[in-house]
């Protein structure tokens, strides 16, 4: 068992090294000397308070967004339609923050409404998925991909249209909020240590919903066996349902943070992208949930690291995009070398 | 072709599953295989067709030693397997699965094809329809297309495996001519087998594996209790009969009428008595398994009326027939009745009474082993069920029956387990009528009919016979029964 352990930890090792290897390779035929990009990507992550907060900022929603993918994940479900579940918690928590702006409730209680109803709106776009899948027959990669263009079409009218700032609409999304209605920031910096306290929540309560409750022991075996699962008395869509839900909710949660605690308005992409992210960290940690957090923040760093490179080695920031790509794939790589391995040597 | 194996051995991890097994097959030769799950029989048959590499030893065709890389490696050199489940594309024509596997054009000259199988299927007495989609096939049919298939890629030495499960005594004399007439071609057929009276009634040459070792080999006329002795060391026999029938009724169908896709099954009413033991007799699809899913209430009857202690299930929703005590064990163990992936206390506590939200891991760990050692699992709490032997998912399958139970209904309780397995299967669910649970079961092993049911229902393309008393029925009148002679019109 223990020797097991090893030898899985040395074939992740060896995944991250290729990784390496990899991208340092394409960045030796782009031009550019890998180890300083290394260099620059740490610094820009970890070189300052002010980028590690940065860094945080993104690692919070990820967090959210991995604990909720970790539900369908185990439930057997690809939800790809994260994106637009996101982006849907952040357009409903904005049309809620316009409605009652001008209202005379106190701000506290906005903020909270507002988050209430982008959580709402994330749920039902995953439960649209869902039920698309459930009686509609279509598959959820497919159902969720739909949704996601709806989503972006949706972000992209409402700022262009009923919602465009007074003059012009512009790429730079809806007139921002007033900072009342902004959720409280550290001093100096941009994160909200509320962001903090929902990512923490989100992920130790799914990694007790998944490794210690029957709900949990239910989606796992509607994942590994939906039709024994059914035979043995558990309502499998029914399931599947809330688990869509659940995810939703924290993507909605994710979407909500990033209008109340990140850009204080709608934009374009306000997903960032943290859906797809987030699917690449659900799949590295392998129905782990603790896992989830140190290599979200792994990615989280890579992200605002790269931040630095166009300036300093004018390479593109997409090159930690290419990383997190390649670690992925390697890992999965390695992970199907080992059970060879296994099968050989075992 | 001439087969000789020379001192295989397979090891995995802790298991020596084939242990220096020296066996030679002449050709023309029909060569039986026995022995229990577990005796190391499908491993020698997959190192034989390229599926596993032995750890050891030489493998020789027509005295030149070779080594068969792949099953595709395998069949290029003239030997193929047909496997116990058929490794075929239900979706697709017969004609196209005929055609899979065989080197040739880009584009299949299917006429031609369609004129050899046809060739070939008269020879040996089969009659598939080229473009009948392999879903409506029998397990027989598709056995006999898998065989047709293997033959037009050149086959010489041909392996089965378990070949008679699941397929009907009228399939299976077709099968043994057809393997009769392969083997007066010259042709090596190799039989595996735990079934005794076929290997008795097919086999030229018999060789009994036991936990990996190579015991005997026996030419007929076969001494039976010596080779049972041989597969167990001890002689089994199946004990007496016993009926646990309680007098009352329990399980109650007035007029049900069932329907699906092939098949209309006009009113079954039957009255079944608190452990009573119905067996469901008859050909594969001949709508015993329909009518078994309607009685777990996974099919809705188009009319009539099933209840169970006078509460009316009619239309009633699945999760309603399992609250009344009503449980469905399917054939397809891992496919439909275990989930691979979860271990045996995730299965427990699946299958159990939730208690509460929180799981109790240490609890469930303690049911599990107390399950395992009632039910003589071999595995632990934390065994991945797939890693356990077909018997012990089997048993691991009775083990999360919840209790108490009103009906338990059974696809196939015993295929493909060994005879002591079976014996202890049937011990714990008579123990389930003793207490007054009716069970149904679906059998294709005549002998396992008689001997546990106390009535028979015989199921012949939708016709459903009166019950029969199985005490006064011969496995010759079932036989027939179940083949369609005496049927009154």
């Amino acid at each position: 068992m223990k020797n097991l352990r090893w030898n899985n930890f040395l074939f992740q090792l060896v995944a991250f090294l290729l990784a390496l290897a990899f991208t340092s390779l394409i960045m030796v035929f782009a031009g550019a000397p890998p180890i300083s990009a290394y260099v620059e990507i740490l610094g820009g992550a970890f070189g300052s308070v002010n980028s590690l907060a940065n860094v945080v900022v993104v690692w919070m929603p990820l967090l959210l967004v991995t604990s909720g993918l970790l539900i369908t994940f185990t439930a057997g479900l690809w939800n790809i339609g994260i994106e637009g579940q996101i982006t849907l918690g952040a357009i409903f928590t904005t049309a809620a923050l316009r409605l009652l702006q001008e209202s005379s409730l106190p701000p506290w209680l906005i903020i909270l409404l507002a988050m209430l109803a982008g959580v709402a709106g994330g749920a039902l776009w995953a439960v649209m998925a869902g039920l698309l899948k459930t009686f509609g027959g279509v598959n959820e990669i497919f159902g969720g991909l739909g949704l996601n263009f709806v989503a972006t079409a949706l972000t992209l009218w409402l700022i262009f249209g009923p919602w465009k700032r007074p003059g012009t609409g512009s790429m730079s999304g809806t007139e921002p909020f007033p900072d009342t209605l902004w959720l409280p920031q550290l001093p100096g910096l941009r994160l909200s240590p509320w962001s903090v306290i929902f990512g923490a929540a989100a992920i130790y309560l799914v990694y007790r919903l998944l490794s210690g409750t029957y709900f949990g022991l239910r989606l796992k075996a509607i994942g590994k066996n939906v039709r024994a699962a059914f035979l043995l008395g558990v309502p499998a869509w029914q399931h599947s349902l809330l688990a869509f839900a659940l995810c939703g909710f924290f993507a909605g949660l994710a979407g909500a943070l990033q209008v109340t605690a990140v850009y204080h308005r709608l934009i374009p992409s306000i997903s960032s992208g943290y859906g797809f992210l987030g699917l690449l960290v659900a799949m590295l940690v392998n129905y782990q949930a603790l896992w989830a957090a140190p290599v979200a923040l792994f990615f989280a760093a890579l992200n605002i690291g790269s931040i630095q490179l166009p300036i300093m080695l004018n390479l593109d920031s997409s090159l930690s995009g290419v990383l997190q790509g390649m670690l992925v794939l390697f890992v999965l790589l390695t992970e199907g070398a080992r059970k060879r391995w296994l099968q050989k040597n075992g | 072709m001439n087969v000789e194996l020379r001192d295989i051995h397979k090891i995995f991890a802790a298991v020596h599953a084939n242990n220096g097994i020296n066996l030679k097959i002449p050709a023309g030769v029909i060569q039986g295989i026995l022995g229990e799950n577990g005796a190391g029989k499908s491993t020698l048959m997959k190192i034989l067709s390229g599926f596993y590499q032995p750890s050891q030893g030489q493998i020789l065709l027509d005295d030149k030693p070779v080594i068969i890389r792949s099953p595709a490696d395998a069949t290029r050199q003239g030997v193929g397997m047909l496997h116990q489940d058929p490794l075929d594309f239900p979706s697709m024509r017969v004609i196209d699965n005929f055609l899979i596997g065989h080197p040739g054009e880009l584009i299949p000259d299917r006429g031609q094809a369609a004129a050899q199988l046809e060739a070939i299927q008269q020879k040996l007495g089969f009659s598939l329809r080229p473009e009948a989609h392999v879903d409506t096939l029998t397990v027989g049919e598709r056995q006999q297309l898998e065989i047709l298939r293997l033959l037009w890629l050149g086959v010489r030495v041909l392996i089965l495996d378990e070949p008679t499960t699941g397929i009907s005594a009228l399939q299976k004399e077709k099968l043994f001519a057809a393997l009769r007439l392969l083997a007066q071609e010259g042709k090596t057929i190799i039989f595996v087998s735990h079934k005794l009276e076929d290997v008795e009634v097919l086999c030229h040459k018999v060789a009994v594996l036991r936990q990996g070792r190579l015991i005997g080999e026996m030419l007929p006329p076969f001494n039976i209790t010596r080779l049972v002795e041989m597969m167990f060391e001890k002689v089994i026999t199946l004990g007496n009969r016993r009926s646990c029938c309680r007098g009352e009724i329990s399980f109650r169908l007035n007029a049900l009428e069932l329907e699906d896709a092939r098949l209309h099954i006009p009113g079954v009413s039957l009255e079944v008595q608190g452990g009573e033991v119905i067996g469901l007799a008859g050909m594969e699809g001949s709508g015993q398994a329909l009518f078994l899913r309607a009685c777990a209430g996974l099919v809705r009857a188009v009319g009539g009326h099933i209840s169970i202690n006078e509460h009316d299930l009619t239309g009633k929703p699945y999760h309603t027939y399992l609250e009344h005590g009503i449980a469905y064990l399917p054939a397809a163990r891992l496919e439909e009745g275990l989930a691979p992936g979860m271990t045996l206390t995730e299965h427990f506590l699946l299958a159990g009474e939730a208690r509460g939200f929180n799981i109790d891991w240490e609890q469930g760990r303690k049911v599990a082993q107390e399950r395992i050692a009632d039910f003589n699992i071999r595995g632990t709490p934390a065994s991945p069920i797939e890693a356990l032997s077909g018997g012990n998912q089997q048993r691991a399958l009775l083990a999360l029956l919840k209790h108490p139970l009103n009906l338990i209904l059974l696809e196939h309780p015993t295929r493909g387990l060994d005879i002591e397995s079976s014996i202890y299967i049937w011990d714990k669910l008579k123990e389930r009528c003793a207490e007054g649970a009716v069970i149904l079961f679906i059998s294709s092993d005549l002998e396992e009919l008689l001997q546990y049911s106390d009535r028979l229902l015989v199921f012949f393309s939708g016709e459903v016979s009166s019950p029969l008393d199985a005490e006064r029925t011969t496995v010759e009148h079932l036989g027939q029964f179940i083949g369609g002679k005496g049927w009154a019109a």
